[in-house]
């Protein structure tokens, strides 16, 4: 809502409160002041003037050499190109040494041979938005009605000096949707009177009800129709401050008729509908829904099927107008409209609502039906335009109004009690400090020691409940008042769940081991959605998306860290590593929500030992993202229950890619980007993993307990076994465990050797065995059973030869 | 014969002095006091002294040996310092030259973001709550006194899954799922981060996932009070001490009152700039008491229990503590933005 700061001292006594600090005082109260525009800032110099003589330019056809006087001294000579100069016209001249928006300052010049002291202005060039300039002036120079007087500075015949407050309504301040309801906010604000229009109007003989019956069948749709007619009105412009108050609100000029419509929708936030009456085709208004498949063709030429969730005007018959939305073209105010019908009605929010939405119309008028219009504001509404047509239009308004009324008005009536206003506020204001507040708002109250009750005026519609009441005490007593403390009361210690501490702990050893935490979308495109899946499932889709990419949800992180590397790589950085923990979606059956699992998932690319100036340079490999996985598993102690099974995925190096196994059920792989999708994203070797997040910070873990320090010593045996090629470690070292029972501690691979010394598809695999026993120092003995029990198994489990 | 033996004894002290390394001294003791060096030599001639001067030459014998000796260990010992001084000048390196790189990666700002105000509200009593990203209807509308057809819908236009079932437009439904869980009994003290999705096509200000950070707390006497108390220590400790705020009124369907908070622009000290369009001020964030409507949904009386909740935007408070321009960047993850954020002030 933009407001004129002119406009509104009609209503409310503004003096000593410039519009800067009026915008600050209604923001601090309620509503957001989001701009205040000085309408005529950087204008200087601009003057009625009235154009003597005007002739063709000697040496350019589309020129006119104008005579024009100013009010000061002699006559001068302008040049202007704008079509629609004539003689006799007064316009707006900016003189020699007059500025412009823009900083544009006027001087002295020659065109086209002839001298031209001064520019004869469009409204545009004054700065007035072209899409509000009306339609006569928008291609020309802008002309004053003929009363006006030579001399006078322009800008103030315009209505242009002054400053327009640009309020940010929330949805629940619709009252503020009109001037009215703007005063009675101000006035609360600063403590003053409002003052109303008073319409008063001369109405002729006849009556109104012998022009025309309404009756409305959609009652409920449309409980009050209140009908006007004016007669015998001259279509033409309206007044000069007319046009400018509608034009600093935003809406452009059209004619006296529809513009007085238009003031009204600002003035009081009633929407009008004028119709030419005798092109109604009847004497009858009938209010009902349409038909389905009824077609009106609007205002706006449009030929539109309706439903019968619209609600119509009729003529008893056919359309007129799809009610609180538009017009229709076939009784609509011409130039030539003598008589007029005006409509000022109380339709139901969302019955608008839906003809606006169905139709893709939104105005002025619809918005402020579907927020809700003040029903006590009405017929005062149509009064006031009959009044204004009478005044600028000359019409002549019969006696009475025809209505179709079954509205109950039945304003709200709350009690509050005081305790309750300072126990929710935590204040302590008396009685006499909330009726007061009360008052500056104009609400009637009655109240007792400590209960106050108050009937709302049915322009604030928000109001509903008792704490309605208590945010418009809060608000004007100022929340700046208020004191600040903290919650009293029974409180446990804050914290963190098991959960989240162990995910903060992933997060933090993963960027200790050198990766960077990525955020990324959770939606995506088709293809993407269900790429590196732990879990076949049927993606999440949208109804209706904004685009392609943005259709699905994903069921991996993987893909979208791999555009993160590509991005980067794109940039220079081709070494890179980044994780993200995230949601995936697995959809459930229809009407359920999906599940949501959280994930992890990293992606590592390019060089990952670099010492440059020692020559290191060592790509990340297969060993370094598995490291950093069991580093991660030592953390979080489930090292014991993880096991790696080579194995093959879509879009993985089929080679080089293992299934990660806890406790047996499958929570994730780690492995090499298919060396075709690398190539299809310009990424140099890539190794991504991708875990249930969920499994493993959920998996138990036995408590944290001392073990004794050895006080014994270990024994340590190596050996080195000759295996086929594709024996896996991981089970020979299964193998080796389970069969040196309680005493062996400890096994891990020292050495690997594959070179030509090894007889054909054979390798060499050596591991480090260490014997310990917590009780007591161990025998050759008892080291030697247990080995020989390891050496028995593995040749037998394996087929591994000991090497010699 | 004690002269021969001093005598010998300045010539070694005199050739130690000398000796060049340690090769050289150790020639030295063997020539002086081997077997067959010059003091046994002279020792051999004791037989012919009496018995009682026997014991005195012996004795100066020996002094002269442990004098010799000293001497020799003396010169070593200056001999192996000299020695390793010398390795130690050979090895000297160039300590300006750059040190091996640690590999780090960091937090994402967001993250860092959400950590620190979680950590701030944790040390006030609150738990950190959390729930699905894909919600129902119910939840994130409905039971948050935003029924169906209501206008305020608008402003959270969504991304719809089924007509019940939505990408979460904001993390209040999580306050009404704990609430609900809380069956009708307080308090209730909780921070909710995460991500929320809306339909806008993302821009420099506009991201169609973002994420938010909301905190609720419900209990018997919670006042309005206390809700600007808790968002001042917030604002301190996220943004300085030396920050005004000012709660300004609004309006949210979940709360009444409603009230929104701005703090006072450090750019231009509250006379108007650019970043806060001339107002001095910076809003921060949304909050209120609870709506009555809420506190019944969710099986609270309303009567007894009253409450506030807050909420914001991770994303505008980095790019406000940061100077972040463009939102964008949080989830582009550029390397070089998000490298930037391992500092920690
Ligand atoms: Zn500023």
């Amino acid at each position: 809502m933009f407001v004129s700061y002119k406009w509104l001292q009609e209503y409310v006594d503004l003096s000593g409160v410039t519009p800067v600090e009026l915008a600050e005082k209604i923001t601090k109260s309620g509503i957001e002041v989001e701009g205040v525009e000085v309408l005529n800032e950087g204008i200087k110099g601009v003057v009625v003037g009235h154009v003597l003589e005007r002739e063709q330019h000697p040496n350019a056809d589309k020129l006119n050499k104008c005579l024009v006087d100013t009010g000061a001294g002699e006559p001068v000579q302008i040049i202007c190109g704008a079509s629609n100069v004539d003689k006799g016209q007064k316009v707006a001249v900016a003189t020699v040494g007059a500025v412009l928006p823009g900083n544009f300052k006027i001087k002295r010049a020659k065109l086209r041979g002839e001298e031209s002291s001064g520019m004869i202005c469009s409204l545009q060039e004054l700065g007035f938005d072209s899409k509000l300039v009306a339609k006569e002036y928008s291609e020309g120079i802008y002309v004053f009605p003929e009363d006006v007087e030579v001399g006078q500075n322009a800008i103030e015949q315009l209505n242009r000096d002054d400053q327009v407050l640009e309020l940010g309504l929330t949805p629940n301040r619709s009252d503020c949707l009109s001037m009215l309801g703007v005063a009675y906010e101000v006035a609360a604000i600063l403590g003053r009177e409002v003052r109303l229009p008073e319409p008063q109007v001369e109405t002729s003989s006849e009556e109104a009800s012998d022009y025309i019956d309404v009756q409305a069948e959609a009652k409920e749709d449309n409980p009050l129709y209140v009908a006007k007619v004016i007669k015998n009105v001259k279509v033409g412009p309206s007044p000069v401050w007319m046009q400018a108050r509608l034009m600093a609100a935003g809406i452009r000029p059209h004619n006296n008729v529809v513009d007085v419509t238009n003031y009204i929708l600002l003035e009081y936030g009633q929407p009008l509908h004028a119709f030419d009456y005798d092109r109604l085709g009847s004497k009858e208004i009938l209010i009902r829904r349409a038909k389905d498949g009824e077609v009106i063709v609007t205002l706006d030429d449009a030929k539109r099927e309706l439903t019968s969730d619209h609600l119509l005007i009729t003529n008893g018959s056919e359309p007129i107008a799809l009610a609180g939305v538009m017009g229709g073209a076939n009784s609509e105010v011409q130039s030539d409209t003598k008589n007029v019908l005006i409509e000022s009605a109380y339709f139901k929010g969302a019955t608008v609502r839906k003809a606006s939405k169905d139709h893709g119309l939104r105005s002025e008028a619809s918005s402020r039906f579907e927020k809700g219009v003040d029903p006590n504001r009405v017929r005062d509404a149509a009064e006031r335009a009959a009044q204004l047509l009478a005044e600028y239009a000359g019409g002549e308004v019969l006696e009475g109004s025809v209505e179709a009324d079954s509205l109950k008005v039945e304003p709200a009536v709350i009690s509050v009690t005081l305790e309750k206003i300072n126990r929710v506020l935590g204040t302590a204001l008396s009685m006499k400090e909330v009726k007061e507040i009360f008052a500056r708002l104009q609400f009637e109250t009655s109240a007792d020691h400590h209960e106050i009750t108050v009937t709302v005026p049915t322009r604030r519609g928000d109001i509903t409940i008792e704490e309605d009441l208590i945010e418009e005490v809060g608000r004007l007593y100022g929340y700046g008042n208020l004191d600040s403390t903290l919650p009293v009361g029974a409180s446990a210690p804050g914290h963190l769940t098991d959960y989240q501490n162990k995910r903060r702990l992933v997060r933090r050893y993963l960027e200790g081991a050198g990766l960077y935490q990525a955020v990324t979308y959770s939606l995506t495109n088709e293809a993407k959605a269900t790429q590196y899946a732990l879990e076949e499932r049927e993606p999440v889709q949208l109804a209706m998306p904004m685009s392609e990419d943005r259709s699905l949800l994903r069921l991996s992180l993987v893909p979208q860290l791999l555009e993160v590397l590509k991005y980067n790589s794109a940039r220079q950085n081709d070494s890179l590593a980044v994780y993200e923990t995230g949601a995936v979606f697995l959809s459930n059956s229809k009407g359920e929500l999906p599940e949501e699992r959280e994930h992890l998932a990293g992606a590592v690319t390019g060089l990952w030992e670099i010492h440059p100036w020692q020559g290191e340079k060592k790509p990340v490999d297969f060993y370094v993202v598995k490291g950093i996985l069991e580093g991660l598993f030592d953390n979080l102690g489930i090292s014991g229950k993880i096991a790696y099974r080579q194995s093959e995925k879509d879009g993985m190096h089929p080679g080089r890619t293992a299934e990660i196994l806890l406790s047996g059920n499958s929570v994730g792989f780690v492995g090499q980007v298919h060396p075709t999708v690398e190539k299809e994203l310009d990424l140099k070797e890539t190794y991504v993993f991708e875990l249930s997040l969920k499994a493993i910070l959920e998996a138990e873990v036995a408590p944290l307990q001392y073990e004794a320090i050895p006080r014994f010593p270990s024994i340590t045996r190596d050996i080195a076994l000759v295996v086929d090629k594709a024996a896996a470690a991981g089970e020979l070292e299964a193998i080796i465990k389970e069969a040196g029972g309680k005493l062996l501690k400890d096994v891990h691979v020292f050495d690997l050797y594959e070179g030509e010394r090894m007889e054909p598809g054979k390798k060499s695999i050596a591991f480090s065995l260490k014997y310990f026993d917590p009780e007591r120092t161990l025998t050759d003995e008892d080291v030697a059973k247990a080995h020989d029990q390891v050496l028995d198994a593995v040749k037998e489990k394996a087929g591994a030869v000991l090497r010699g | 014969m004690q002269e021969r033996l001093k005598e010998l004894q300045t010539e070694a002290l005199e050739k130690i002095s000398t000796a060049a390394d340690l090769k050289e001294l150790n020639d030295i003791r063997v020539s002086y006091l081997g077997k067959k060096g010059p003091i046994t030599e002279v020792l051999k001639g004791m037989g012919k002294l009496s018995a009682e001067e026997r014991p005195k030459m012996g004795a100066l014998a020996n002094e002269v040996r442990d004098s010799i000796a000293a001497g020799i260990e003396q010169k070593q010992k200056h001999h192996e310092e000299a020695a390793v001084k010398q390795k130690l000048a050979a090895e000297k390196i160039d300590v300006t030259l750059p040190g091996r790189p640690v590999k780090t990666g960091n937090h994402h700002p967001l993250t860092r973001i959400i950590e620190e105000i979680e950590d701030l509200f944790i040390g006030m009593g609150y738990t950190v709550a959390e729930g699905p990203e894909v919600e129902k209807d119910y939840y994130n509308f409905e039971a948050l006194n935003l029924p169906k057809g209501h206008p305020a819908r608008d402003m959270q236009d969504s991304f719809y899954i089924t007509e019940e079932i939505l990408l979460r437009t904001h993390t209040s439904p999580v306050q009404a799922r704990t609430m609900e869980k809380h069956e009708g009994k307080g308090p209730v003290k909780i921070i909710c981060p995460g991500k929320v999705y809306r339909r806008d096509n993302d821009d420099a200000t506009h991201s169609h996932q973002f994420m938010q950070i909301e905190g609720l707390v419900v209990d018997e006497n919670i006042r309005m009070t206390d809700l600007k108390g808790t968002l001042e220590v917030f604002a301190k400790k996220m943004f300085g001490d030396d920050r005004e705020i000012r709660l300004r009124p609004s309006f949210f369907p979940f709360t009444e009152p409603s009230v929104e908070m701005d703090i006072s622009c450090k750019i231009c000290g509250g006379k108007g700039c650019s970043v806060c369009k001339g107002t001095g001020w910076i809003e921060i964030l949304g909050a209120g008491m609870v709506h009555p409507n809420v506190l019944e949904m969710a099986g609270f009386d309303s009567k007894k229990y009253t409450g506030f909740a807050f909420g914001m935007g991770p994303e505008r408070i980095a790019m406000l503590k940061y100077g972040v321009d463009d939102i964008r960047h949080f989830y582009t993850n550029d390397v070089r933005f998000l490298k930037q954020f391992s500092i920690h002030e």
